[in-house]
């Protein structure tokens, strides 16, 4: 520990610190930016390779041919439903049954927060109907998972035939090892909550539903699939899970591989696959598709019913058949033969899928980006905190502590003992302060909506946002007062001992959140380090100001949301987008409470306080 | 000075209550910072329904708290979170009655020291003033029963709190200079966790020392030495014959713990803790309560299945060491290093275990950058006090032969 105890060396590194600080942050910075930027190209991303050995080879010989008898049960289906309204569950039932599964059905009922506008629903029951197919090879201790999600409007109804005609096809084969559910749910996600919550036994979500008849052992791995039409043109796969989570990276390499055996045409974020990776235009179009991952992976939503499967720690990818205007469509037997071939190959595992990388970004299907990579450009961006910390805590330790060599001038070194007594106690109020803004924010809005109901002409779900809105805003003004509780004895003291905190604790949660949801934590640093970085009481304060109101969390949802759009060429007008916005607000406080998406209380909680602190920063008298 | 500390006691009761009746109890009392096998409150339940179905709490391999414990908790059962709210308060009170007397005794060593001209004449920016003195004793009843880590460890009902009581009590009884009362709290801590016993050396330095400033009981020294040592001995053997159960450390050494306790090859730092003792005896045997510090902060950081309420207690004593702090050089560090470190815990636990992304090498690796910041915190305080000492009796503005500033160099 020469550098940390020797005092020469120790003295030439702060004065580095302190002199170099403003040029060592901004290409910091600008490194972090450069780095996310670069690894697009090849010696950052690589080639996905298949690292299980058990699923290696393809040689598995796909025989599904039931194409005519799935289109026959999705019409029933289809016609059974717009019959009864709901889900046919005795239809299902009894076609499940006569394909030889056994059949258990799961009746779950959840009452919401308040009402769900986007897909309309507030007081949720419905059912979900579940077969197992034993395997004749062993027994019942593993098993896999092929589930549909139904909505509201019967879009899914060929993944249900799918489904049945699959079951039928592997009811036939002798090979399997692995027990296979085939899962059908009532009101999507809701449904696939309440299924694997009763699957395992818990209750996380406050889901009120009946305990399950049958069990087929651990899940080792799950397919999510969602279809509407008879053809398809492409299969685009979802990976980003609730809170981020991915699934094994093996499992992508598995559905890769029988995309390109059966000829399919596959995307992902629905963008097709650059071929060339040589020249810039490959790169660039997996830059487009890389954003598209990490705007989707920092939502923190579960994209597909297979993001809850995720939480249990079982593998899992929702498949999209897309059917756009081009000329190669492909029937429900292509994809059935991809499926199946998937589950022949999950069937040899002989242990979890643990091999291959859980955390990556995919610039594309065939290309990803490891851990150990990525990781360095949300380092660069802290480390802009960190240098800021370093810089204001040796100004402060200076001004207060006098000398940290005794000696130098013996004289000038006046020591100003009460100082830091006086530093901390003047954080004490802003901190609390914020602390409870955050507080407010994260209980009010669902707690008081009966409330704001009644004196204001607004629905509940409205009532829910525009408190939030509210709250936000307030907490601008709010924090303005808490300095005057303080007597100001060292002007510039209090500011910086709040500035020092505040830039730790936000280094703390990003780096926390970076760890856990690398998209989220990257973005946020983003935007949130630079005017971090320059908040202060002097120089241009309404420049500071804009700057910091445009990079506050609210406002980087906003700007997400446009860019997001912008990335699937399908911009939005500013109406469009503030609809959005007050949308997925609402969206990101109902699957707090009803899936536990963690997205609502990090920001109110932990970034919001934090940011408050920033702008208490920026108006410290 | 009593209503401030009724204050604080009643923040820290009313914090602990609110945590013991939300929902968080739960999360935290399985948190492996805060309970390892040793001190969890789930095996305590454990030993007691094995007892009252007449089985030994000892037959298994689950069960590994000692018998008083089980005797004390077999009757307190139901009022468990008082009684570890209680302990907790116990502890902060001795404390906060043992620092009093320490710096009325500072206090006294230095007036005199000052008396007979042992310090430098340039060093009046480092004697202390009682204007200073005066909060330190809240402070450190603040420090104790405000820490997360304290806090934390008491919503998880770690037994832990039980053997910082006893410690605590240990200081009070030493510093009150009551060599029999020391030798029983010593002896109790020790007979929970064996790692006290070394505690026995400043606590036997200072009591000398105590009656060594007061002349007519110089006839005493021998006695107290004897006194403490064959009481120690007394109880530790009685404890062994009737309870057929020296102390509780006689796990198999399998199950994996947190911090430093974890790593299988981390096994030689078991004794790490005896290491220390007598090489910091010679080298602070003028100061006995800083070295009782730094043997408390050496066992927190090097027992086996450390947990964050064995941190807590030598953190109380920082405001002690508060006339330090000029000296300190990496203290920002070192606090970041700490707090992040805590921070990551749950994090790398919660890929480790439940997302299965990452492996039991980050978690690993962050309790050992934990410990690493504990040990420079240690280090740190150690060779500020050492430096003190110097400035204090060679003067504060030294200069080399040269005229240029001079540079200490520890050896």
């Amino acid at each position: 520990m020469g550098l940390l105890s020797d005092p020469v060396r120790r003295r030439a590194l702060a004065r580095l610190v302190l002199r170099l600080n403003a040029p060592l942050c901004v290409l910091s910075y600008v490194a972090g930016i450069a780095w996310f930027l670069a690894l697009v190209f090849p010696p950052l991303t690589q080639r996905t390779y298949m690292s299980e050995n058990a699923m290696g080879s393809t040689m598995v010989e796909e025989q599904f041919a039931g194409g005519d008898r799935a289109r026959a049960f999705a019409r029933d289906f289809a016609a059974h439903r717009k019959k009864s309204g709901a889900l046919p569950v005795a239809w299902l039932e009894r076609t499940m049954r006569s394909v030889g599964l056994e059949v258990y059905t799961q009746s779950f009922s959840r009452k919401l927060p308040f009402p769900d506008e986007t897909h309309e629903r507030y007081m949720v029951s419905g059912t979900n109907v579940y077969g197992i197919l034993r395997a004749p090879r062993a027994a019942s201790t593993e098993s896999l998972v092929l589930t549909v999600p139904c909505g509201s409007d019967s879009t899914n109804s060929q993944a249900v035939g799918l489904l049945l005609a699959l079951a039928a096809h592997f009811r036939g084969q002798i090979y399997w090892a692995k027990d296979i559910v085939f899962l059908v749910t009532e009101h999507d996600l809701l449904g696939t909550e309440a299924w694997l919550e009763a699957y395992h036994d818990v209750n996380v979500t406050g889901m009120q539903s009946s305990p399950l008849q049958g069990r087929a052992g651990a899940i080792q791995a799950a397919v999510a699939l969602e279809l509407s039409s008879d053809v398809v043109t492409s299969l685009d796969v979802a990976v980003e899970g609730l809170n981020g989570q991915l699934p094994n990276l093996d499992l992508l390499n598995l559905f890769q591989t029988f995309c390109q055996k059966g000829g399919l045409l596959c995307t992902l974020q629905g963008k097709l696959q650059p071929e060339d990776w040589t020249s810039l235009d490959g790169p660039l179009q997996g830059l487009q598709t890389l954003l598209l991952m990490v705007l989707r992976q920092a939502s923190g939503r579960p994209h597909g019913s297979h993001g809850l499967f995720l939480r249990y720690r079982v593998e899992a990818l929702t498949l999209r058949g897309i059917n756009s205007f081009r000329q190669y469509k492909y029937d429900l037997v292509a994809v059935g033969k991809a499926l199946e071939g998937m589950f022949r190959k999950l069937n040899h595992l002989l242990e979890r899928l643990h091999q291959s990388f859980f955390l990556y970004l995919l610039p594309g299907l065939s290309r990803f980006v490891s851990i150990g990579l990525y990781m360095p450009a949300v380092g660069f961006l802290l480390l802009v905190l960190g240098l800021k910390a370093l810089e204001l805590w040796m100004q402060l330790h200076e001004a207060g502590m006098g000398l940290e060599e005794p000696g130098g001038a013996p004289g000038p070194s006046v020591p100003l003992p009460p100082s830091q007594g006086v530093g901390l106690a003047s954080l004490v109020a802003p901190l609390l302060i914020s602390q409870a803004m955050g507080l407010a924010l994260y209980v009010l809005p669902v707690l008081g909506q009966h409330v704001a109901t009644q004196h204001f002409p607004v629905a509940e779900a409205e009532a829910v946002v525009l408190t939030l809105l509210a709250i936000y805003a307030a907490g601008l003004a709010l924090p303005h007062n808490t300095h005057r509780v303080v007597s100001a004895q060292a002007p510039d003291r209090g500011w910086m001992a709040l500035k020092l905190v505040a830039l730790i604790y936000l280094a703390l949660q990003l780096g926390c959140i970076a760890l856990t949801n690398f998209s989220l934590g990257f973005l946020l640093a983003t935007t949130m380090v630079p005017t971090a970085a320059l908040a202060k009481p002097h120089g241009p304060r309404t420049l500071y100001a804009a700057l910091l109101v445009l990079t506050s969390p609210a406002a980087t949802l906003l700007g997400s949301l446009f860019l997001w759009r912008e990335l699937q060429e399908a911009p939005l007008s500013l109406a469009e987008g503030w609809q959005l916005f007050l949308a997925a607000l609402a969206q990101g406080v109902l699957e707090h409470h009803t899936y536990g998406a963690l997205l609502f209380p990090l920001l109110s909680l932990g970034l919001y306080p934090c940011w408050l602190l920033f702008w208490n920063v920026l108006f410290w008298k | 000075m009593a209503a401030p500390l009724v204050l604080v006691l009643v923040v820290a009761v009313t914090v602990r209550a609110a945590l013991f009746r939300s929902s968080l109890a739960e999360f935290i009392s399985e948190r492996v910072e805060v309970v390892s096998p040793l001190s969890s409150w789930k095996r305590v339940v454990e030993g007691l329904s094995l007892l009252d179905l007449g089985v030994s709490p000892y037959s298994g391999a689950v069960f590994h708290e000692t018998p008083l414990i089980i005797y004390l908790f077999h009757f307190l059962i139901d009022y468990a979170e008082l009684v570890f709210m209680i302990t907790d308060a116990l502890t902060a009170i001795a404390l906060y009655f043992a620092i009093q007397d320490f710096n009325k005794v500072v206090f006294k060593k230095q007036k005199l020291l000052l008396e007979l001209d042992q310090y430098a004449p340039d060093v009046a920016e480092l004697i202390r003033t009682p204007m200073e003195m005066r909060y330190i004793p809240l402070k450190v009843a603040l420090f104790y029963l405000l820490n997360p880590y304290t806090i934390l460890s008491c919503v998880a009902k770690s037994t832990c709190a039980i053997n910082n009581t006893l410690i605590a009590f240990f200081i009070l009884t030493t510093i009150k200079g009551s060599a029999f009362l020391s030798a029983i709290f010593l002896a109790l801590a020790t007979y929970q966790s064996l790692y006290p016993l070394t505690l026995f050396v400043p606590g036997l330095l200072y009591l000398l020392q105590t009656r060594h400033i007061n002349p007519n009981s110089a006839a005493a020294v021998h006695t107290c030495e004897n006194e403490e040592q064959s009481l120690l001995d007394l109880f530790l053997g009685v404890c062994h014959d009737v309870c057929g159960k020296p102390s509780g450390n006689h796990l198999p050494l399998l199950l994996p713990s947190q911090l430093l306790g974890f790593h299988p090859r981390s096994l030689w730092l078991y004794i790490n803790v005896f290491f220390y003792t007598i090489p910091l005896a010679i080298k602070l045997k003028e100061h006995p309560i800083f070295f009782m510090f730094i043997q408390i902060a050496v066992i927190a950081i090097f027992k086996s299945y450390p947990t964050v309420g064995d941190v807590a207690l030598y953190m109380a004593f920082f405001p002690v060491w508060n006339h330090l702090y000029r000296f300190l050089r990496n203290i920002f560090v070192l606090t970041c290093i700490i707090i992040v470190c805590s921070l990551l815990f749950p994090v790398l636990w919660h890929l480790w275990i439940y997302a299965g992304s990452a492996n039991s090498n980050f978690f690993y690796a962050i309790t050992l950058t934990f410990n690493v910041g504990q040990i420079l915190l240690i280090s740190d305080y150690f060779y500020a006090f050492l430096r003190r000492e110097y400035y204090l009796t060679h003067g504060l503005y030294l200069t080399a032969k040269d005229g240029t500033e001079a540079m200490l160099v520890l050896k």
